[in-house]
């Protein structure tokens, strides 16, 4: 499937002048362009030459001092400085040390890794090989999410041709430096994008995630220092180093650099995945690359990285892309993962789909986690089932802040987030399902009361012949009828009927 | 009974290492649709890793299956967007016309379902995928024209 994206990010129209002379996109600049199952191709666009660079122009630590320089940090969720973790890894003690490109990206509705490893498998693959030349690792890693089988197999062809041209492998391009690259496939585990638990996933054991301290630089992949960075983390490596790290600072923000890759999904009018500086607003990314909301409903709230992300409404339209305004509006950027939601979405149900997501996922290592998302996910669904009560609102809250606090790995500790900021931004909904038992989007099942309406009905029958317990009576070409008794909720009959003759209410 | 030749050929792919293990079940889940008792038990012995821990990690992973699938895999999109345009309904649909509900096999072993967190397709969605083929914005009145032509037996 061609991926859907923006090509077009000079429209952006409050880029100032220095922005524009920015050459974009860094991350995505070969998606569609090159071949990505051909090294020649990526070679021609000016590939390896960053790793030719680093290799005869530069010492290991001017690498190092050039990702410091740049202020890259991790794009995967917290935003921790790619240039501290290399030093760290650099001046820790060991023989052997390990190096991961995690491209695991279990967030629904995210897809940025997966087309960065499917269309420049080589730039991730660059990235590494100087990350290994900075830190003096000697193996690296490649974890591919258990969804993306093209990935996996696109990025070991990408290090088999690079093995073969002397980039990867022994004394790369003449020079004393070796390093080698496993790509290794997922198998179906979301915890498995935590650091620790995609440690012991490589080791070949059950992907639950370690206790820390130590902490992986200090004893991570069989027991050695080991670092981990997202795959498009590794992607801006060699971008850096091409264009120098002053170059690459003066994009984004204050404290985030660079530019951050988006996929924007749900009820927007484009679904697309763009690249944008960051310091970008929401606003911008949904109105202005988005083409706004779907229908031209109303906007009501964006999902942000998934189950670990906050729930951002209208209000916070205007935020800013950047690590510490996302942090502050209680999620993460993440994966990069923006999900647009219009007035028929019901943020109890959104806040329990997630919780539903986390219980699912959970490895079930630590209490908290693992009990905490079932204890969450019971009060929920009796909150949707119109069996809510009052004191459950602040029994969530201090579900919540044991969960943030104890769990022992990233999954335990943001499952809450999503439930956090619908209470926070949405309450009266909850409310409302609460003290009136109504649910005020229509969409949480026990809570409606589906109707025909006499007038319009055709009697087609389409609707009884999808009504699983028969609660729908009538006969051909006559207006139909639902036994309340009988009726289950399920809204079949709303979905099949093409004349708009079944109301629904809550 | 174990195909030698096929879990010998398999096998000389790799070290032989304890690291190995997920990338052969990998290929034993991808070459028999499931992971069979008895390579499992050989698996364990030529990588000298305990049956207890192949159990764990065969049983831990949703990418690997104790018990045969179906010839063909619906796999119905679980993702934010899907949710949000009713692939519940779509979901209860499907178990309706099939009469199995999720990581579950026809009793012909033409069909398993699977609920996937998300296929990427957001676009389109809600989304039902059947093998390799993806259906995208698909209505519950949609659903028996393309089931249709996976149930016949080939």
């Amino acid at each position: 499937m061609p991926w859907p994206r923006s090509s077009n990010l000079s429209a952006n129209p409050n880029r100032d002048d220095a922005m524009s002379k920015i050459e974009f996109p860094l991350i995505t600049r070969h998606f569609g362009s090159i071949d990505p199952e051909s090294l020649e191709a990526y070679v021609a666009a000016g590939g390896y030459e960053a790793l030719k660079r680093a290799l005869t122009e530069m010492t290991p630590e001017a690498v190092l001092a050039e990702v410091e320089g740049s202020g890259l940090r991790g794009r995967s969720g917290g935003g921790f400085p790619a240039g501290r973790k290399w030093r760290v890894l650099r001046e820790a003690p060991g023989e052997k040390k390990y190096l991961i490109g995690n491209g695991s990206e279990g967030d629904p509705g995210a897809f940025t890794n997966q087309t960065l490893m499917e269309q420049d498998p080589h730039a991730v693959i660059e990235g590494l090989i100087i990350g290994a030349y900075a830190t003096g690792a000697s193996q690296g890693y490649i974890y591919v999410g258990h969804e993306y089988p093209l990935a996996a197999q696109r990025l070991r062809l990408a290090a088999s041709q690079a093995k073969a041209k002397g980039f990867l492998g022994d004394r790369i391009l003449g020079t004393d430096f070796s390093f080698d690259l496993t790509v290794r496939r997922g198998a179906g585990a979301y915890v498995c994008g935590e650091e620790t638990a995609l440690m012991n996933f490589i080791e070949g054991n059950i992907g639950e995630p370690r206790n820390r301290p130590p902490y992986p630089f200090q004893r991570g992949l069989w027991g050695q220092p080991t670092i981990i960075n997202n795959v498009e983390t590794w992607a801006n490596v060699p971008v850096i180093i091409t264009k120098g790290a002053e170059w690459f600072a003066r994009i984004g923000t204050e404290k985030s650099k660079g530019t951050k890759v988006f996929t924007l999904t749900g009820d927007v009018k484009n679904t697309l995945m763009v690249e944008v500086p960051m310091g970008t607003t929401l606003r911008q990314l949904i109105y202005d690359l988005g083409g706004g909301i779907k229908g031209d409903l109303e906007f009501k709230g964006l999902i942000t990285s998934g189950p670990a992300g906050a729930v951002l409404p209208k209000e916070l339209l205007d935020l800013k892309v950047d690590f510490e305004s996302f942090q502050a509006a209680g999620g993460n950027m993440g994966s990069g993962s923006l999900v647009v939601m219009d007035q028929h979405t019901c943020m109890v149900d959104v806040a329990k789909y997630f919780l539903q997501f986390s219980h699912e996922e959970s490895c079930g290592k630590c209490t908290p986690c693992r009990e905490g998302t079932k204890q969450m996910l019971d009060i929920l669904t009796a909150i949707t089932n119109g069996e809510g009560r009052e004191e459950h609102l602040p029994m969530l809250e201090d579900l919540a802040a044991v969960m943030s606090g104890a769990s022992i790995c990233g999954l335990g500790q943001s499952a809450p987030n999503p439930l956090l900021s619908t209470l926070k931004h949405f309450r009266a909904e909850y409310e409302a399902h609460i003290l009136e038992k109504k649910c005020p989007a229509l969409v949480c099942r026990p809570l409606l009361k589906y109707t025909i309406d006499p007038e319009t009905c055709t009697g087609c029958l389409a609707c009884l012949r999808e009504c699983q317990v028969e609660a729908i009576t009538g006969e051909f070409e006559e207006p139909q009828e639902i036994d309340h008794e009988l009726c289950v909720k399920c809204g079949m009959c709303y979905a099949v009927c093409k004349f708009e003759a079944v109301k629904v209410e809550s | 009974m174990i195909d030698q030749e096929k879990f010998e050929e398999i096998l000389s792919r790799y070290a032989g290492a304890p690291e190995d293990l997920i990338e052969i079940l990998h290929e034993l889940q991808e070459e028999y649709h499931y992971l069979p008792k008895e390579e499992l038990q050989a698996v364990a012995q030529r990588l000298n890793v305990p049956l207890t821990q192949v159990y764990s990690v065969a049983t831990f992973y949703k990418g690997f299956s104790l018990e045969p699938r179906g010839l063909h895999h619906v796999r119905f999109c679980q993702g934010t967007t899907c949710h949000l345009h009713g692939s519940q309904r779509l979901q209860e649909g499907v178990v309706r016309r099939l009469g199995i509900g999720p990581d579950q096999t026809t009793p012909d072993g033409q069909l398993s379902l699977e609920r996937v967190k998300c296929v990427g397709k957001c676009g389109a969605a809600p989304v039902l995928a059947v093998d390799q083929d993806y259906f995208g914005e698909v209505g519950v009145d949609a659903l028996a024209k393309i089931l249709k032509p996976f149930r016949k037996p080939k």
